[in-house]
């Protein structure tokens, strides 16, 4: 087997990650794009328990399945954030979203609600 | 080249191929699916790298849970189902910084790999993952357990924006009643 063939096609998913990342607008396909990533380094550690002699065995293969559960955890809690951002600005576009936003009072959050309802 | 290295090749290019179109498609539905063509690409890799209990994990919660997450999240942001114009920025950074670090880990790798071979080891069947885990890797493991179920009342948390502010309103409410209780008796 050479290891150079599984290492060499997680080295491309980790650059289309990174690409889909930087290039997309919606936050559902930047999610996606994350899940490339973090299955390009899930194919890194399970070759690297083929080629790496570890002192245990299979170390390389307990870690992609660490790495699974946190992809899991991570696209349960992103789901809710862009949920949430669909919910209070009717958008998912993550360029949309300002970054030096004053804090808005409390009552200012239903306005926002009301112009989503009004949208349907 | 072996059977193990054609395979790898097949479906190393299967998935390369299909994670192309995943950040390259103009429909947002044929993303999600593309992305199972490519998870399962990749669970077949890891079948021929005999790590089985990662592969089948890899079936059971990404191509199973995870892309059917994303295609429910689709779904509920009222997504177009045809072509949609509006999903990309003008990308030229984006190539640059993408395509130079899937160039430069590549030109690493093969670099340090060049054209060797190894032979696998003993298939990473449940059994022997199992004894690793419950042996060696405990502690993660649990730390692993609570991170979950912290993610999971996050996601409640976040997706409730009442709880927050649940004692105000609740005031509200009781007052409202207390309020149309005497207009209904009336």
């Amino acid at each position: 087997m050479r290891p150079v063939i599984p290492y060499v096609t997680a080295a491309l998913l980790f650059g289309l990650g990174v690409f889909g990342v930087l290039r997309r607008r919606n936050a559902v396909l930047v999610l996606m794009s994350v899940e490339l990533m973090l299955n390009a380094v899930n194919l890194i550690l399970v070759t690297a328990d083929t080629t790496a002699r570890a002192v245990l065995p299979h170390s390389g293969q307990v870690f992609a399945l660490f790495v699974i559960v946190l992809a899991a955890a991570e696209i349960g809690v992103g789901l809710a954030i862009v949920l949430q951002l669909y919910r209070l600005r009717a958008t998912v576009a993550v360029d949309d979203v300002p970054l030096t936003e004053p804090p808005e009072p409390v009552g200012g959050r239903e306005p926002a609600v009301l112009d989503t309802e009004a949208g349907r | 080249m072996t059977g193990a290295d054609v395979l790898l090749l097949a479906l190393g290019a299967v998935a390369v191929g299909a994670g192309v179109l995943v950040v390259t498609t103009k429909h947002l539905v044929r993303a999600g699916l593309y992305l199972v063509v490519c998870l399962g690409a990749l669970a077949g890799d890891f079948l021929v790298l005999s790590a089985e209990l990662v592969a089948w994990v890899q079936v059971l919660i990404y191509v199973g849970a995870v892309v059917v997450l994303l295609l429910f999240a689709v779904m509920l942001t009222r997504a177009p189902i045809g072509v949609s114009d509006d999903l990309d920025r003008p990308g030229w950074p984006a190539a640059l910084i993408g395509g130079g670090a899937g160039l430069g880990l590549t030109v690493l790798l093969v670099d340090a790999y060049r054209w060797g071979a190894v032979t696998l080891p003993r298939a990473g069947t449940a059994e022997r993952l199992g004894e690793q885990i419950f042996q060696s890797w405990v502690l993660p493991f649990e730390v692993l357990s609570v991170l979950l179920l912290s993610a999971l009342v996050g996601a409640i948390v976040l997706s409730r924006p009442d709880i927050g502010r649940a004692a105000p309103r609740s005031d509200d409410r009781a007052a409202d009643l207390v309020d149309s209780e005497p207009g209904r008796r009336r």
